[in-house]
């Protein structure tokens, strides 16, 4: 039966079309900033995967997803701490999500595996991976890739200076048996030895090690401080098994070997302990404090360099988007910007060099038992007992010299003194 | 090399090895009595651990944590033992399967509840000391572990060897067949067995977990090396998961002292080397 | 008038139809979808290869990653530091890895055979670790923990940095693995092999050499072991001890069973589910890993055949309930 199309229903699809067109185009001129994050979310690096996300969530949580105008899609995808599932999720993430930015990856292995994945759609930017070469001896092969966090030896070069100022002498380090190891202990070992000191003996017990009982006996006698590099598990059990073999010496250490990530779970056994990073919960800033405070309440535990470092990161990707009003300006474009930012943050002033590696403080601290930022407990904190600023990658080092060199092993340097 | 070095390295080298037996003669007996390879062994090592770390927590009594930790994982593998593995018949292939399934259950169980930080048991300061004799630290809580395992080995020796239990059990170990023919209740051997297992694997994590801390990872970390004391030491053989638990516990520890380069390479190879000679394990039967 | 087809030609058109439906349906989906296929694809080698050893002869093995390994990480050493193997030369590169998963198995051979059962197990599982220990601690070789990266992928008139080309390219070697398999356990060898699993003794007595046709098996095994260990390399674009830890090994086992051990098709099936779930499941819901492992128990409680086996076990149980409705 034809006839005559009801007025009401003619009028009501009208109204329908002008209403759908209107949202449309009111999306439409929304712009999205998708951001995809690979971290551990499951697996044995679980909880350090969580404080990641958590960082950089909170941030977003601050500014309610809204970067400039821009609505951000956060997307957080598991890379189970392994880096071909790494690789997997983040071409998702690319091919897929078509995400304009990728953060994260933990582990060096995984910072190399995805390094190659970024495109000029989708850049990647690593916040934790700390792998030596992705900007230095290999930064021509990755033109979209681009570090906010920071690189193994970065804090081992002023951390040597400090050592000789110390009045040390002859030092044993002892570290973690891969890559990460190699490159903080690398560091460590050419500054302190370019202002005069020795490294006497190296020890690698392999990644995982618990029970140190077949190095410690080994370890020379006429060392004036033992330097350790260890991680997760093993900075638990290191410091205990040290002193229980009676041992005075000073200890000092890597930024892994006792940030804010193992601290709560350690005993007054590494009160005295000294180490180097670019980030302590403890840094006495009005910016820290506040945002110690507030990670703290929002998620039951003190910020580590994990959290700091993803937080700060999207501090920075909102700044660039600022000077973009709320517009996603391209890959290359995005590079370039932030290579050139130069922010105050938690850490303190953070720039990126022209290897696209960020340049910052680098702070000297020091296990103290104490109350801070108004908590009412006595806990273990990284008293920053020195800041050495501007420190860059090369640290005190001449870049062409630096570059010349190979990147540091497990002989680079080579034991000269042992 | 001085004798220092080689006293402390032999110290160290037993100690390891007494940790070693707690976690290797679960498995080996279980091995004996029931053919399976429980490969969820290490998991219950690691919910040792954490249950006794929730008990300290709660109670902050680090004496309470062990008999409560290791009773209640003996109670998970009673009740895994009765409902899933006891229906599966005589199939060790598929029994080990399920060992595997739950492995995984149990491990991401245990993120869920416990989250993945990495913690430490700690024990009473009385024990975290060290006493020098002849001018060597000796850590008191290494020479903990060496009482505990030497008690509780001759506990189980004695139960072994001078109960009638004991004798049902090796009974079902030498022919299961046989000692159904003469009225022992194999299968009620092998829930105890199991649940005994577990216990002991327990008690391994509740011990271990001052010396080598808590973290997901660590089941299937441990679980090579309770594998290692089984093959050398022998299947079913509680002297050769002793004797096993000692040589690796040494091996492992001069290994790594001596020629860090190959560390695992000088663990496993000469497993396999032994299985391949005897492919029973030194002191195996059959 | 045309006999009815066997219930055996019934599943060749099954596994047929199966395999044409994939290779039309997933190019057609996004980019992930396809590079998950090429991946369950390229493992599903591996859990063949473990099939022909625990479902044909009744070797459980809870080593074969060491064979994945040693043709990946060929693989990625030729490639950078050698540069060899991007161009026509991969398919040099391919018989290499084949033999090398070979020649490794003919070693661990030699060790292994001499056991059965869960003996077997346990000389496999320590075997693989070896290997594990070693890719993990010969730095200079493998990269360590960092392991080697693959930059491109290789190309030799057809550009296999190209996820579909890429994904045919590994489809081919799958269907090439499944048919030399299926021909080999049809054949009179495969025939051996299966009566050495039900009745050892028995074969030893009618005078077969059973160590020998085990150890062949095992060396079979291990070539097409190695095989998919080349095309993971590619596909992956990264080699680390990661591949021949011991869970990878269990992996494929696990695979096996789910999917029906002795189905050689089951494997794969097991591979798709478990990759399935594990890598697309994990961006949807956390709690994956329960799914994952409930899946494995329910599947080796109730189903001893695997998932293949639910047919079979439909028409039992209809057969057992048409007779009680007949009584």
């Amino acid at each position: 039966m034809t006839g005559k199309f009801p007025r009401k229903l003619s009028l009501a699809l009208f109204g329908g079309c002008l209403a759908f067109g209107l949202i449309a185009t009111a999306g439409a001129q929304q712009a999205e900033l998708r951001i995809g994050f690979l971290a551990p979310t499951t697996g044995i690096f679980a909880q350090v995967g969580k404080d990641m996300v958590d960082g950089f969530q909170m941030y977003l949580d601050e500014v309610k997803n809204d970067f400039a105008g821009a609505k951000v899609v956060f997307i957080v995808e598991d890379e189970q701490g392994k880096p071909d599932t790494a690789v997997i999720k983040a071409r998702k993430l690319v091919l897929q999500d078509k995400v304009q930015i990728f953060v994260g990856g933990l582990l060096a292995s995984t910072g190399y595996a995805l390094a190659p994945v970024s495109t000029k759609d989708s850049i990647y930017i690593s916040t934790v991976a700390a792998a030596d070469d992705l900007t230095q001896r290999d930064l021509a092969k990755f033109p979209y890739f681009i570090r906010t966090g920071w690189t193994s030896s970065q804090p081992s070069h002023p951390f040597g200076q400090w050592a000789c100022d110390q009045g040390y002498k002859k030092i044993i380090t002892i570290g973690a048996d891969y890559a990460f190891g190699y490159e903080v202990i690398g560091g460590f070992q050419k500054a302190f030895e370019a202002c005069g000191g020795q490294i006497i003996q190296k020890i690698w017990p392999p990644l995982g090690t618990k029970d140190f009982g077949p190095y410690l006996p080994t370890m020379k006698q006429d060392a004036d401080a033992i330097f350790s590099l260890m991680v997760g598990p093993m900075s638990l059990q290191f410091p205990r098994q040290l002193a229980a073999t009676g041992n005075k010496k000073p200890v000092i250490g890597g930024g892994t070997s006792y940030d804010e990530f193992v601290l709560p779970s350690m005993g007054d056994e590494v009160i005295g302990h000294v180490s180097a990073l670019q980030y302590s919960a403890a840094l006495d800033t009005p910016k820290n404090a506040e945002f110690v405070k507030k990670y703290r309440a929002k998620y039951g535990k003190v910020p580590s360099y994990y959290s700091e470092s993803n937080y700060t990161t999207a501090q920075m990707i909102h700044e660039i988007l600022k000077q973009n009003k709320g517009k996603w300006p391209g890959g290359e474009a995005f590079i370039k910007q932030l290579n050139a930012i130069n922010m105050d943050t938690p850490r303190g002033p953070v720039r990126i060099d022209e290897m696209r590696n960020p340049v910052q403080n680098i702070y000297i601290k020091k296990v103290e038992k104490k109350k801070m930022f108004g908590y009412d407990k006595e806990e273990l904190w990284n008293t920053v007992i020195k800041t050495y600023p501007n420190v860059g990658q090369f640290g005190q080092f001449d870049k062409a010299e630096y570059l010349k060199q190979p990147l540091y092993n497990r002989d680079v340097p080579a034991c000269k003194h042992c | 090399m001085n004798t220092q070095f080689w006293v402390i390295q032999t110290f160290n080298g037993v100690s390891y090895g007494a940790l070693l037996f707690l976690v290797g003669s679960g498995l080996s007996l279980i091995f004996g009595v029931m053919r399976i390879v429980n490969l969820a062994h290490g998991s219950y090592f690691l919910l040792g651990g954490y249950v006794a770390l929730s008990v300290i927590w709660t109670t902050g009594s680090w004496l309470l944590a062990i008999p409560v930790a290791a009773s209640s994982i003996a109670l998970i593998g009673l009740l895994m033992e009765r409902f899933f593995l006891r229906p599966l018949g005589f199939d060790p292939l598929r029994q080990v399967l399920l060992t595997v399934g739950f492995a995984f259950l149990f491990q991401q169980a245990a993120l869920d509840i416990w989250t993945g930080n990495n913690f430490n048991i700690n024990p009473p300061d009385a024990l975290t000391k060290s006493i020098v004799v002849g001018g060597i630290y000796f850590p008191l809580y290494r020479a903990f572990m060496i009482a505990t395992a030497l008690t509780i080995g001759s506990i189980l020796w004695l139960v072994m060897e001078k109960t009638r239990m004991g004798a049902a059990v090796r009974a079902t170990v030498d022919d299961a067949q046989m000692a159904r023919g003469v009225g022992v209740d194999t299968s009620r051997i092998s829930m105890f067995i199991f649940a005994l297992g577990a216990f002991l694997a327990a008690l391994g994590g509740v011990i271990g977990g001052a010396f080598l801390g808590i973290y997901p990872g660590l089941d299937f970390e441990i679980l090579p090396l309770a594998f290692a004391v089984v093959i050398i030491g022998g299947m079913g053989s509680l002297g050769g998961a002793a004797i096993g638990a000692l040589l690796v516990g040494l091996a492992d520890n001069f290994g790594k002292a001596l020629f860090p380069e190959i560390s695992y390479f000088t663990l496993y190879a000469p497993m396999a080397l032994i299985l391949a000679v005897k492919p029973t394990g030194l002191f195996g039967r059959e | 008038m045309k006999a009815p087809m066997t219930s055996q030609q019934k599943k060749i058109v099954a596994v047929v139809a199966a395999l044409t439906a994939l290779a039309i349906i997933i190019p057609n989906t996004n980019s992930f979808i396809i590079l998950l296929a090429t991946r369950a694809l390229a493992f599903s080698i591996l859990v063949m290869s473990l099939d022909l050893l625990l479902g044909f002869t009744g070797l459980p093995s809870l080593g074969q990653a060491a064979y994945l390994g040693v043709g990946a990480y060929l693989t990625a050493i030729l490639a950078t530091k050698f540069q060899f193997g991007l161009g026509y030369d991969f398919w040099v590169v391919v018989v290499l890895g084949i033999l090398a998963g070979a020649a490794l198995a003919a070693i661990f051979g030699l060790l292994a055979i001499r056991a059965a059962g869960v003996y077997f197990l346990m000389i496999t599982l320590a075997l693989g670790q070896c290997v594990w220990g070693l890719a993990y601690r010969w730095n200079s070789l493998t990269g360590g923990d960092n392991g080697i990266n693959l930059r491109n992928r290789p190309k030799f008139g057809i550009d296999l940095s190209h996820d579909v080309t890429f994904f045919y390219l590994v489809f081919g070697f799958f269907v090439a693995s499944l048919l030399a398999i299926y021909v080999l356990v049809r054949s009179p060898f495969g025939r051996s092999l299966a009566g050495i699993r039900e009745r050892e003794l028995r074969m030893k007595i009618l005078g077969y050499n059973t160590w020998l046709h085990k150890y062949i098996a095992f060396v079979i095994a291990g070539g097409f072991g190695g095989l998919a260990g080349v095309l993971w390399a590619h596909t992956a674009g990264i080699v680390s001890p990661e591949n021949v830890v011991l869970t990878t090994s269990v992996d494929a086992l696990l695979m096996a069973v789910l999917g029906g051990a002795g189905t050689l098709v089951g494997g794969v099936i097991g591979a798709f589910i478990v990759f399935g779930l594990r890598e697309y499941l994990s961006t949807l819901v956390p709690w994956w890993q329960y799914v994952l492992g409930s899946v494995y128990v329910a599947t080796i409680l109730y189903l001893p055949g695997g998932l293949m086996g639910i047919p079979e076990r439909i028409r039992q149980w209809r057969a057992m309930s048409g007779r009680a409705e007949r009584q």
